[in-house]
């Protein structure tokens, strides 16, 4: 792949003779270009995708709600996310009086900043990762569990009463779900005997397909993970940081323009973030649903693998989308009760449950 | 020239990544300190955290560069920053007494930094002069330090593991109130109630206009 990439380079710039000038000053920092294109390549699509995932949030909340939803500019409305952004980037920006100017400003960007960082060990195929990291895991819930700072310090930098309520809020919630994450991950930890990534979808490899898959001995593990994203990236029905009857946006209430945009983006980033580990950990990743199966799996195993990873994100933003589409927002007390009594006592449960059942010879996977 | 000085500087990349982490590391610690704010603080111990994470990510120590920002930072410092912003503190009588109490503490800190001095400056005890072997690429930091807690020292672990566990009860057993008069909703409750428990639907016979 470098070695193509880099030849494509020195066709091009060959053509006006100046490839041996360009390539002096570039060899000795190609290593840093190299990864630099990398991370351009991957957050690019993620950023394009972020802005389409807002069109497609409202206008699949549209037909369920049985609207339209935006169509008015491109076909379809296409154009609406495009125009949005413009929008935000020219308005003003407002910091509040007595505010502390410079948490307030750099609070978005510790937002979006580790919802960005977690996709350098993110596989998207066997071998395309940015980096193979052997604690991959252990990399991804540090940086999910730091993206709260951005959220807590945006409320007290605010200072605006509504804006510190909704972070006291997701400061408690995120550190709350965190533990179930936690321990639904330590599950597929023992599942697969590792925490890189890689590794952990090729232990999904069989020829049953998608019976090969995490989602069967750890299904339990799979509904709580999910329910735990959903809060983790403050989503609807676990949106009380933002709360819009109540507090009316939470901790974000006192931002405007690009400040706004940047936590939009975070969130959204985040919830991207969360579907591609769902569908790695427990759907296979990249893996063929049908891979062995007779007739059915001979016909779709010339599928790209980066195929199938899409669809099973695809799947997973769109069971966010539709949470929010259906279930009423949770009251406080019972989102602390449902992540302290319901979901840590099972995947404690859950962790000795698969710990025994791996040592028995009904262990499949 | 500036190949060369780029080669080089690339050479000692490690030891360039160590110093800006340790200079990150010495400022922050100051800040922790000096700064009037509490809040400012504890975001400056947070910033303590991340950069000695990257200092140990550099020795190799993976797991624990992650578990310390997985649990002191995405942890214990968002609580201990949750309880600094809602407490007002003020900050005149926190230093009524500095001066008084200077001596001591400046007596403190110096015998720190000569037992500091004392081994960390001897080659023999701080080991400055060894060379820790590189390892391969498949090595893992986390199976290593797994297999050795729990095995060779599982007593010391397990042990450690008790004495969290007693102070978390005792954390418990000492906030732990019950006070009389509080009203609270029991969700189990709530859930299991049935539509007849709150809806009775009554016939009511339409009445005739002027009887």
């Amino acid at each position: 792949m470098e070695a193509q990439i880099l030849h494509l380079f020195q066709w091009f710039w060959s053509l006006f003779g100046l490839w041996d000038l360009l390539w002096g000053v570039i060899e000795p920092i190609w290593p840093m270009l190299w990864i630099l294109i990398k991370i351009v390549a991957i957050v690019a699509p993620l950023m394009i995708g972020v802005a389409y995932l807002t069109y497609a949030e409202r206008k699949i909340l549209a037909y369920m709600q049985v609207r339209v939803g935006p169509n008015r500019v491109g076909y379809y409305g296409l154009l609406q996310p495009i125009v949005d952004g413009v929008k935000l980037l020219f308005k003003e920006l407002i910091v509040p009086i007595r505010s502390n100017k410079f948490l307030f400003a750099i609070s978005p960007v510790l937002v979006l900043a580790p919802a960005l960082a977690a996709w350098a060990v993110i596989p998207f195929s066997n071998g395309v990762v940015l980096a193979n990291v052997n604690a991959g895991m252990l990399y991804i819930l540090s940086m999910t569990s730091i993206g709260v700072y951005g959220v807590i310090i945006a409320g007290w930098a605010s200072n605006s009463k509504y804006a510190f309520l909704g972070s006291m809020r997701s400061a408690a919630q995120m550190v709350s779900y965190e533990l179930p994450m936690g321990f639904a991950l330590v599950c597929v930890l023992m599942a697969a005997q590792s925490m890189n990534l890689t590794d952990i979808v090729n232990g999904q490899q069989s020829k049953a397909g998608l019976f090969g898959w995490y989602l069967i001995p750890l299904f339990p593990m799979f509904v709580i993970y999910f329910i735990s994203g959903v809060a983790e990236t403050n989503r609807a029905p676990f949106d009380m940081a933002e709360g819009e009857s109540e507090i009316v946006a939470g901790f974000h209430v006192e931002y405007s323009g690009m400040g706004f945009a940047l936590f939009f983006l975070g969130e959204y980033a985040n919830m991207i973030l969360i579907s591609a580990l769902t569908s790695l950990f427990f759907l296979g990743g990249w893996l063929s649903p049908f891979h062995g199966w007779p007739l059915l799996g001979a016909a779709t195993d010339w599928i790209p693998g980066i195929v199938w990873l899409l669809g099973k994100m695809f799947f997973i933003l769109f069971m966010f989308l539709w949470f929010r589409a259906t279930f009423p927002r949770y009251r406080y007390d019972q989102l602390m009760r449902l992540g302290w009594k319901i979901l840590i006592p099972f995947t404690l449960l859950w962790v000795v449950v698969v710990a025994a059942w791996m040592q028995t010879p009904l262990w499949l996977w | 020239m500036l190949t060369n000085l780029f080669v080089s500087l690339m050479a000692n990349f490690q030891a360039l990544v160590f110093f800006m982490l340790a200079i990150i590391t010495v400022i922050a610690a100051l800040r922790v300190i000096t700064s009037r704010d509490p809040v400012h603080a504890a975001l400056f111990l947070v910033l303590i955290f991340f950069s000695t994470a990257g200092i140990w990510m550099l020795m190799e120590a993976e797991f624990l560069a992650l578990t310390l920002v997985l649990v002191y930072v995405g942890a214990v410092m968002v609580l201990f920053l949750f309880v600094v912003m809602m407490l007002d503190i003020n900050l005149e009588r926190l230093r009524e007494g500095f001066w008084r109490w200077f001596p001591f503490g400046a007596a403190l800190a110096v015998v720190m930094v000569v037992e500091m001095v004392w081994v960390l400056g001897n080659e023999q005890t701080a080991k400055t002069g060894e060379h820790v072997a590189k390892h391969a690429a498949n090595y893992s930091n986390t199976k290593e330090l797994g297999r050795l807690i729990y095995t060779d020292y599982v007593y010391a672990f397990e042990l450690a593991a008790v004495i969290l566990l007693v102070a978390i009860v005792a954390a418990i057993a000492l906030a732990f109130r019950r006070r009389g008069g509080t009203k609270r909703q029991d969700s189990e409750k709530q859930v299991a109630v049935k539509r007849a428990d709150r809806i009775r639907l009554v016939s009511v016979s339409p009445e005739k206009r002027g009887e």
